[in-house]
């Protein structure tokens, strides 16, 4: 095994991400913002005030396209190129075609953005961007997955650290994802309008094939990636076992593609393929849950650093909620739970429980320990980093119970039967019952923005230190070369 | 032949046919992984990659955090 040298930071191509850094913060706290705000339209619709572009429906997928791609997309660029750089140290390939992956992903991003705004969409949840805006991703992300392919390939390291076999493996599965469920054929040269090229069900299997797909290899197997370096480092500590990480690997690669089938249960999908996709779903509670305990092991002999590091309670608790969140997941795959959970907020609090406990906390338990190391200082403001942890998970925690309180409630109302077989409540009733966990919903969302915003504040006021620092080291070489002279 | 690959083209064949290759391979991968001494001390030895790139930064940072 090669031994690094300790490799400075001007030897890296850190510029790049620190750029992605920058705009994975700007889309979270705006993807949040909108979150916020379409979780209030559904507690006070009136904040609809009658203008399209912002109703609930054109903004939800604003929120859900902001944070997933443009926070979590652009965390992962950032995060992929520094490990790639780091663990096997040397250069990232080609900084020039990494600029046009920064440049690709944010015009993507904010377009799609703007698209569903003014009511441009193709419909497909979490695959919601028009034709060109498609095209533009898929060329961007064949750039990335070059980058990357070849960053490995000049590598001075003889091993492939396990950090990058998931970051490949999300690269791959992505491209692969994107190209089939976005085979569309354009209505005209012009028109920002297409038809899928499947139909049917066989369209609805497609869609799912990619959308829980992406659940598993971008908002999973890419943070995963992210934990098995930014733990051990953070920590201080090699992760607990490398051959569990092989096996979590290899496990989570059999497993996921078989799962997205169980968002389709009870419709007119073949039976079999239903119980095959719950099936996979249980199987994957083993690697899932090996993979957490893996990472949280990592911190055996170290648990007091709980204490005193803020950014390893971020990525600690990140692990406690991937755990929490694949307990769930299965839980709610199999299909007698699905019949009560799906079609209500039970569905939302699950994804939440996900997307801000393990998604959004390993993000910003990284970005925290990257930020001092790109901009070589230290953070501006531990206290606010501490200040962000309990924001954020008492954010969370409100947020999920009041989406168990509502999905399951809601659940419950629309099965309930009286003695003579009618429906006991009207649908109103339960839209009704709704209203307060909505409510708890958005100051939960809330919550959690604050603390994504005062994030950002840190990470401003820690890059104008460094700026700052920069300046007084310059003027005393100065000084000293004058003195000399 | 063509009897043979026309085998292939029947779905109820290739998806058990798949199964059994994906579930082998995965359990050849399983043994490999948790079998002989000196490859456990191989793969064990891989997990210290991040922690061998230390640099100046991170030094600075984790005594300062140690304090």
């Amino acid at each position: 095994m090669a031994v690094s040298t300790g490799l400075g930071g001007e030897q890296y191509d850190y510029d790049i991400v620190r750029k992605f850094t920058i705009m994975a913060l700007v889309w979270g706290v705006l993807g949040m913002f909108a979150g916020v705000y379409i979780a209030s339209e559904l507690a006070w619709p009136m904040l609809n005030f009658d203008i399209p572009e912002i109703t609930f429906g054109r903004l939800r997928p604003v929120h859900t396209t902001l944070v997933i791609f443009g926070f979590g997309g652009s965390a992962l660029f950032a995060t992929s190129y520094y490990v790639v750089q780091r663990t096997c140290q040397t250069r990232l390939w080609n900084s020039g075609l990494a600029r046009f992956t920064f440049w690709g992903w944010q015009i993507a991003v904010g377009s799609a953005a703007l698209s569903y705004m003014l009511g441009y969409t193709q419909a497909r949840e979490y695959a919601e961007m028009v034709w060109p805006i498609d095209i533009l991703i898929a060329v961007t992300w064949v750039a990335y997955l070059l980058i990357y392919v070849q960053t490995l390939r000049q590598r001075s390291q003889p091993h492939i650290y396990v950090a990058n076999w998931f970051f490949l493996a999300f690269i791959l599965a992505t491209a692969l994802l994107h190209i089939f469920n976005n085979m569309a054929v354009p209505v005209s040269m012009f028109s920002l309008e297409s038809y899928s090229l499947h139909s049917g069900v066989q369209d609805a299997m497609t869609q799912w094939w990619y959308g829980h797909n992406a659940v598993g290899f971008f908002l999973t197997a890419a943070f995963l990636g992210m934990m098995y370096y930014f733990v051990p480092k953070q920590v201080g500590r090699p992760v607990y076992s490398y051959r569990l990480s092989i096996i979590h690997f290899w496990a989570l690669i059999f497993l996921y593609m078989w799962v997205g089938a169980h968002h389709l249960h009870w419709t007119a999908l073949p039976d079999w393929t239903s119980t095959l996709a719950a099936t996979f779903s249980i199987l994957l509670l083993l690697p899932s849950w090996g993979g957490m305990i893996n990472g949280i092991m990592t911190l055996s002999g170290a648990w007091d650093k709980l204490r005193t590091d803020p950014v390893i309670r971020f990525l600690i608790v990140s692990l406690s909620f991937y755990g929490m969140s694949t307990f769930e997941g299965p839980l709610m795959s199999l299909k007698s739970v699905n019949a009560l959970s799906h079609y209500t907020d039970w569905t939302i609090g699950h994804v939440h429980s996900g997307a801000l406990g393990w998604v959004a906390m390993i993000s910003f338990g990284s970005i925290y320990h990257l930020v001092p190391r790109l901009w070589n200082t230290k953070m501006y403001s531990l206290k606010a980093i501490y200040l962000h942890f309990w924001l954020a998970t008492i954010g969370i925690v409100l947020y999920i119970s009041a989406m168990w309180v509502a999905g399951i409630g809601q659940g419950m109302m629309l099965r309930g039967f009286d003695q003579f077989g009618n429906l006991a409540y009207t649908f109103i009733e339960t839209v009704s019952f709704l209203h307060k966990p909505y409510f708890v919903r958005a100051v939960g969302g809330a919550l959690f923005v604050m603390g994504i915003m005062i994030m950002a504040w840190n990470v401003f006021m820690t890059v104008r230190q460094s700026k700052r620092e920069e300046a007084e080291l310059e003027a005393k070489i100065a000084a000293k070369m004058a003195q000399a002279s | 032949m063509a009897d043979f690959f026309a085998w292939f083209t029947h779905m109820e064949n290739t998806k058990p046919l798949a199964l059994v290759l994906f579930f082998v391979t995965f359990a050849a991968i399983v043994i490999y992984v948790f079998s002989g001494k000196k490859r456990k001390k191989r793969l064990e030895s891989y997990k210290n990659i991040p922690l061998q790139d230390d640099d100046e930064q991170d030094k600075k940072i984790r005594e300062e955090s140690d304090q």
